[in-house]
């Protein structure tokens, strides 16, 4: 039996989930090399700016995680890219970019997600038109408290338009990403926080409202702030002459055509599996689903396991996840890290 | 006694149980794709002719699907099959082909064929 005292285990990623795991593995005493391939840790989070369903400071998110690796059992080591993983023996070898070899005895994935490039979705004018932008651009705007047209003046009709790169046969996506829905419904009133007198719409084709406190939000949304949903999945975008966003949608439950001119169009844009993470799956053999995310060697038993001894899985590397369920799902898989431990 | 203007308005549901589907069973049969439509409507938002006149091929759809089969039979020639539907499915149903299996059903159907 290898006691988990000592044992030596590399994460690979940086982001929420490589952080909760790295800072889960030091406290169960393993020595942890935490590998980035940014310049910084933080993964997605960072450009985050309120989170659902309680309106968190995501900040406060950041600085949990930065305190979950400030560990002395921990390395952080960023600007590294983990190339491939091959097994030796028991030990798990990881060949970096910077041409290192680091021997581990166990491994846990956390490559996270990458957001759906909204440009693909050539049809809604992402890149073409100004005043569309994706939801992590929104974001971005919120952080700086500055929701503005390209133009400089303020939007009062501001449009979401759900399922941009998701549960679409045409870019290949067939799965749902399971967090637009609820972003969508945050961000129509974090909009309406910023600009009282705006008239803010969100195209859904369902209202996914599976998470905790999700369907109370969405009902606040409507209640408190006034925002409109519109059943139908918007076909195309165009622009007019003073660079307004003309959208084309069916309202499918009044079951006519609908015309809507809008000063900015959001697109929510979806989760794929990581560039990263697919490299990694490829130069290493590790098995990606239908989805092309990791696929977990069992669905109920075994989500952070992959089927190679050894090798772990954490977060949304493994399918579209929250901040709550990635932090879960990453403790999991510490939990299956000590149980190999114990067993070989 | 008033007169208080109640009289026995004809049905209003969808009388589900007793409504034909073969149409749809017909296009379901060779156009498989027509079974996996969401009804997000992208079709006839971007639908040319809906955009003028009442037709839309999403809603002509889920009437098949109920069997409420006349509305569907006036409307299905006013398609001019542009095929720019299919462009915006998500869903990758074969549109055009749905539509030319409806009217091949709908002609058989006169002719007794189905
Ligand atoms: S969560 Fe909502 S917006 Fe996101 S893919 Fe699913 S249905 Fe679409
Ligand atoms: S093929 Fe017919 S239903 Fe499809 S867009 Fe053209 S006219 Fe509309
Ligand atoms: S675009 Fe496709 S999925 Fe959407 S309503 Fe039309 S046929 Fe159905």
């Amino acid at each position: 039996m290898l006691k988990a005292d000592k044992r030596e285990v590399v994460v690979i990623g940086g982001g929420a989930a490589g952080m909760e795991a790295a800072g889960q593995l030091a406290k169960a005493g393993c020595i942890v090399t935490l590998l980035e391939r940014e310049s910084v840790t933080g993964g997605h989070v960072k450009n985050w700016y309120h989170l659902f369903p309680d309106s968190r400071n995501s900040d406060e998110v950041i600085e949990y995680l930065a305190r979950q690796v400030n560990h002395d059992n921990i390395t952080v080591r960023t600007g590294v890219t983990a190339g491939s993983l091959e097994k030796n023996g028991k030990s798990i070898i990881i060949n970096t970019s910077r041409g290192e070899r680091i021997r581990s005895d166990a491994v846990i994935v956390a490559t996270g997600f990458d957001l759906f490039e909204s440009r693909r979705k050539e049809e809604y004018g992402y890149g073409i038109y100004d005043n569309v932008i994706s939801s992590a651009d929104l974001e971005m705007m919120f952080r700086k408290d500055s929701i503005k047209r390209h133009d400089g003046e303020t939007p009062r009709r501001i449009g979401f338009v759900h399922c941009v790169g998701s549960r679409d046969a045409k870019v290949n996506n067939l799965y749902c990403s399971k967090l637009c829905c609820v972003t969508a419904v945050k961000q129509a009133m974090e909009v309406k926080k910023h600009i009282g007198n705006a008239s803010v719409y969100c195209f859904y084709m369902d209202m996914r409202m599976g998470g905790a406190l999700y369907e109370e939000l969405y009902k606040e949304s409507q209640e408190k702030y006034g925002i409109i949903y519109i059943r139908g999945k918007v076909s195309e975008v165009s622009e007019n002459i003073d660079t307004r966003l003309i959208v084309k949608v069916e309202d499918t439950l009044a079951g006519r055509p609908l015309r809507m001119e809008l000063d900015m169009l959001v697109l929510m844009a979806g989760m794929e599996m990581s560039e990263g993470g697919m490299g990694l799956a490829e130069s290493s053999g590790l098995k990606t689903g239908e989805n092309r995310f990791f696929a977990p060697a069992d669905h109920h038993f075994g989500t952070n396991k992959s089927t190679v001894a050894g090798i772990f899985y954490a977060g949304a590397c493994t399918a579209p996840m929250n901040i709550t369920e990635t932090i879960s799902h990453a403790r999991a898989a510490v939990a299956d890290v000590m149980d190999y431990f114990r067993n070989i | 006694m008033g007169d208080f203007g109640f009289t026995v308005l004809k049905e209003r549901h969808i009388n589900y149980d007793a409504n034909d589907k073969s149409i749809a069973e017909y296009i379901a049969e060779r156009e498989p794709s027509f079974r996996i439509c969401i009804e997000c409507g992208c079709c006839s938002a971007t639908c040319t002719t809906g955009n003028f006149i009442r037709f839309s091929l999403r809603e002509l759809q889920i009437l098949l699907k109920r069997g409420e089969n006349e509305i569907v039979r006036e409307q299905i020639d006013r398609c001019m099959l542009c095929g720019k539907c299919i462009l915006v499915c998500p869903r990758g149903v074969n549109t055009r082909n749905v539509i030319l299996l409806a009217r091949e059903a709908f002609r058989k159907s006169v002719e007794n064929e189905i």
